[in-house]
């Protein structure tokens, strides 16, 4: 087993960040730690290095018990969110710190160090840059400048916090593709905390979604897309229209309509509920096809790219509905701002219990 | 948990080193010998205090002290304000040697400063002749210590307004501009407001630092008793007497005003990011 | 002067709306008359005075030997007071700006408190500790140390002045600095002495010396102070402001002002020295 943490405990004054947590993560396993900002993801993430000590709980690292060793004896490599660079020091020299900081009988000679730091730059293709400072490079090419000074140590496990974040977009999505890559080529066990779902379910072998200190669900990208545990994880995991209503007698209330119950809610007694339908699972039409199918106005259009977001008031709803149609399908069906329209919910997913968004 | 005492998560090395040394120099070269003042007070006990803080001799030189230094402070507010705005605001040639001369006053010892306008005032002086004429005395008078004051606590204005004004928006201004106003009103509504905290901040540091002053003063003063006399040559003349009471008791009043005021500029400086933050 | 600007990109210099060219003349008139009258003339006088009687008095002046020894105390106590200041700086702001503690912000304001006393208090208060009349002082002088009147009085009283200097530049630099770069060499393997000296000091240079410059500044020209402790003993316990001072009460202005040039000089330089290393943090901020 690559990283065990058994019922982790972090209390600050006032509030408790992290609240019993235990996870496995698999020898040579990418996982994504996802949650909203101040859920303690971090935390967890700087507990693990040891750059935070835990009230409570055993931080395992390939079956060694870590949890009081000082961060310089956990061998872990960690990448800052704002990448932590030595401004002082070029990319050579930031590179070659975790060696030449070795005691001396453990330390590579300095031909060794030289090697071992043009082949780490060469596999982030940063060779180029030895003798540059950090403040010369962009922040992508910095970002992989410290992915190669953490990974200079041979580290037992990679931490990397929001590692992209400080990016803007279009080298955020290059930068994480050409992560996972190296990660199919180097296999370090590694894990890595995001607030973008996007992120989580592109890059991750496996997500842990942490909400207020607790994990709400853990498992693969689809298993977390397709199967949310509850209402957090299904509204954190993208846009989604949510209807509070009641269930009673195997049905739920949507507005003024009604829809089955999940087979695991037929027979609740009566109590309120919430009804998510993602803005893409909504279908849109000119002609009525079914008996519950709601009957709506466009109030607003917008561009997005590919798809085209659709603002609809439906007769019985108190709330406007988004949905999303490929634009194909908005320029077939002739529609335009106030057009009336056929709206289905072709996916429905119902939760009971007191989440509020 | 105690006073200094570390918070679980601090992970970086030489705490316990560092905080142990801060507290041992802290203490051995200002806590213990600030202490000594008191120390030396106490023992008077009330009533002797009062009758040392309140001679008639003392009083003056506080009446003296505070006035001039008020004063001075009013002055480099006017005199700060209108330098910072030249200096951000305006392009001329020679202003970099300009800017970096503000800091004079910090640099030169006060004693220098003090010699130079005893000098400049002195009724043969360079300025001192010609204001003679027109029976205008600078030296051994408080407008000399006025004088003298106004250059000690000048880039103390100036160097608080300065970043302040350099970060106002223009485009406040411009909208300002746009939404009919003119320049005055510009200035007096949006700009005003905005600078005053910082203004505030820079007089009350010249007016603190204005109250202490020695070395600049003595020289322009002339040091005549009742008139001329600031509140640290009483200090030094209860000292010249060995009147080590007399001398604390005088050194106490002071401290505690200064002390007062900076945690006035405390208030100022939370109240100001409260504001604009 | 010291903030991290967040974008990539490099500062866009802004054109300013500026005031009608009849305002801007009178403004800068205005306080090019205060510059006159406080800087320029004071600064012209002292050369004038100082050189009335010739070079080759002004060159007796500075060279005499009290002068000498004057300038040997004030170089002794330089040397003394800034490392000594310098080093409690790092130490302090390392303690502050790198961990979390209660009762911190009370420490900072604590580090300001010999800013807000008067020179006069600060020698005043060394007199009262370890002076010949205390207890203490008393002590110390059986034993055959003396301070007041003597050299360690005036080192002390300069420490005491000059105390806030380095430990003031330093803790805002440090505190935008961030722990990350030392968190970073943390999990790289360093020890504390490693981290310290490659990463965080060659980070703090700049403002370290900054706060040295302005440090031995006023160490240089400390009076009030050093007036109370010093007992004016010439060619013993006279540093070079005092020697002025006793000087100028002699009525022995050209020598006085002579002697007072040396510490124009240095203002000057000071002052020049500041300028440049200001610039010098713009363009690191620019960079970072």
């Amino acid at each position: 087993m690559g990283i065990e943490l058994q019922n982790i405990t972090k209390k600050f004054t006032g509030y408790t960040a992290l609240d019993n947590i235990s996870l496995n993560v698999a020898s040579g396993e990418l996982v994504a730690l996802l949650g909203p900002s101040g859920c303690g993801k971090t935390t967890l993430l700087r507990i693990i290095a040891g750059l935070e000590l835990p009230d409570a709980g055993k931080i395992i690292l390939e079956n060694k018990d870590t949890t009081n060793l000082p961060p310089r004896e956990k061998n872990v490599g960690f990448v800052f969110q704002h990448y932590a660079l030595f401004r002082r020091l070029t990319v050579f020299e930031n590179v070659a710190f975790g060696l030449k900081v070795l005691p001396r009988k453990e330390r590579p000679s300095r031909t060794e160090i030289r090697d071992r730091v043009e082949h780490l730059l060469k596999m982030v293709q940063m060779e180029w840059a030895l003798k540059r400072y950090p403040s010369q490079l962009s922040g992508g090419q910095r970002q992989r400048v410290a992915l190669a000074r953490a990974l200079a140590v041979n580290p037992k496990v990679l931490l990397l916090d929001e590692p992209f974040s400080a990016l803007d977009a279009k080298v955020r999505q290059e930068l994480r593709r050409w992560l996972r890559k190296l990660h199919d080529e180097i296999h370090v066990t590694s894990i890595f905390v995001t607030h973008d779902q996007e992120e989580a379910l592109e890059l991750a072998d496996r997500i842990v979604v942490i909400n207020k200190g607790k994990i709400e669900q853990l498992g693969t990208p689809q298993e977390v897309y397709d199967h949310p545990a509850n209402a957090f994880v299904y509204n954190f995991l993208g846009n989604v229209n949510v209807f509070h209503g009641r269930i009673k007698n195997g049905k739920v209330t949507l507005g003024s309509h009604h829809v089955d119950a999940p087979d695991e809610l037929k027979h609740a007694e009566e109590k309120p509920s919430q009804a998510f339908v993602r803005p893409h699972e909504i279908g849109i039409s000119r002609i009525r096809s079914s008996e519950t199918d709601l009957t709506g106005t466009i109030r607003e259009v917008r561009l997005m790219g590919g798809q085209i977001g659709l603002n609809l008031a439906c007769e019985g709803f108190d709330h406007s509905i988004d949905a999303e149609i490929p634009r194909e399908l908005y320029i077939n069906l002739e529609l335009a701002k106030g057009s009336t329209v056929f709206v289905s919910l072709n996916r429905v997913r119902v939760f009971t219990g007191d989440y509020v968004i | 948990m105690g006073l200094f005492s570390i918070k679980r998560g601090n992970i970086l090395p030489g705490f316990g080193l560092s905080m142990g040394y801060t507290i041992f120099y802290l203490s051995a070269i200002v806590i213990v010998p600030l202490s000594m003042i008191f120390f030396n007070t106490v023992p008077m006990g009330w009533d002797p205090f009062v009758h040392a803080v309140t001679a008639p001799r003392v009083l003056a030189s506080y009446r003296l002290s505070f006035s001039t230094a008020f004063l001075a402070a009013l002055f480099d507010a006017v005199a700060g304000l209108l330098t910072a705005w030249v200096l951000v605001r305006y392009r001329f040639p020679g202003k970099q040697f300009l800017d970096a001369l503000v800091d004079l006053p910090f640099a030169l010892p006060t004693a220098v400063a003090g010699i130079c306008f005893a000098t400049l005032y002195s009724p043969v002086g360079w300025l001192g002749e010609t204001l003679t004429k027109w029976n205008i005395t600078i030296i051994n008078s408080a407008t000399g210590i006025v004088i003298a004051l106004v250059f000690i606590g000048f880039p103390f204005v100036v160097r608080t307004i300065q970043p302040v004004l350099e970060e106002v928006e223009q485009e406040i201004e411009e909208a300002a501009h746009c939404l009919g106003a003119t320049r005055w009103q510009t200035f007096r509504k949006i700009l005003f407001p905005h600078l005053f905290p910082a203004l505030l901040t820079g007089s009350t540091l010249a007016f603190a630092r204005g109250i202490g002053e020695y070395g600049s003063v003595i020289f322009i003063a002339g040091n005549l008793p009742m008139k001329t006399e600031i509140a640290p040559l009483m200090i030094m003349s209860k000292l010249d007497q060995f009147d080590y009471a007399g001398a604390s008791a005088v050194a106490l009043v002071l401290l505690l005003i200064s002390f007062s005021m900076l945690l006035v500029l405390n208030a100022i400086q939370e109240w100001q990011q409260k504001e604009y933050r | 002067m010291l903030k991290e600007p967040t974008s990539e990109t490099a500062p866009i210099v802004k054109k300013r709306v500026s005031d009608p060219l009849p305002i801007r003349v009178v403004l800068i008139g205005v306080m090019l008359l205060f510059f006159i009258g406080f800087i320029f003339l004071p600064l012209g006088l002292v050369f004038a005075q100082a050189f009335q009687k010739g070079w080759a008095f002004y060159l007796e002046s500075i060279t005499e030997s009290y002068a000498l020894e004057a300038v040997k105390l004030t170089l002794t106590t330089v040397a003394i007071v800034v490392p000594l200041n310098a080093f409690f700086g790092v130490t302090a702001a390392w303690a502050i700006t790198k961990f979390n503690f209660a009762g911190k912000a009370a420490l900072k304001t604590l580090l300001d408190l010999p800013f807000a006393v008067s020179p006069v208090i600060a020698g005043l208060i060394f007199v009262l500790l370890v002076g010949s009349r205390t207890p203490f002082g008393s002590w110390l002088g059986e034993h055959g140390i003396k301070i007041i009147f003597s050299t360690p009085g005036i080192v002390i009283a300069t420490l005491f002045v000059t105390f806030p200097f380095v430990v003031r530049e330093l803790i805002p630099l440090m505190e935008a600095q961030g722990r990350d770069e030392e968190e970073a060499a943390l999990t790289l393997g360093a020890r504390g002495w490693q981290i310290f000296g490659k990463i965080t000091l060659p980070n703090i240079s700049l403002g370290l010396l900054y706060g040295m410059i302005l440090c031995g500044a006023r160490s240089i020209g400390e009076f009030g102070a050093v007036s109370v402790v010093s007992g004016h003993i010439r060619g013993q316990t006279n540093t070079v402001p005092l020697h002025v001072e006793i000087l100028y009460s002699e009525y022995n202005f050209a020598a006085s002002f002579a002697v007072a040039s040396i510490l124009v000089f240095l203002a000057l330089l000071t002052v020049t020295l500041k300028v440049a290393m200001e610039k010098q943090f713009q363009k690191n901020s620019f960079h970072h």
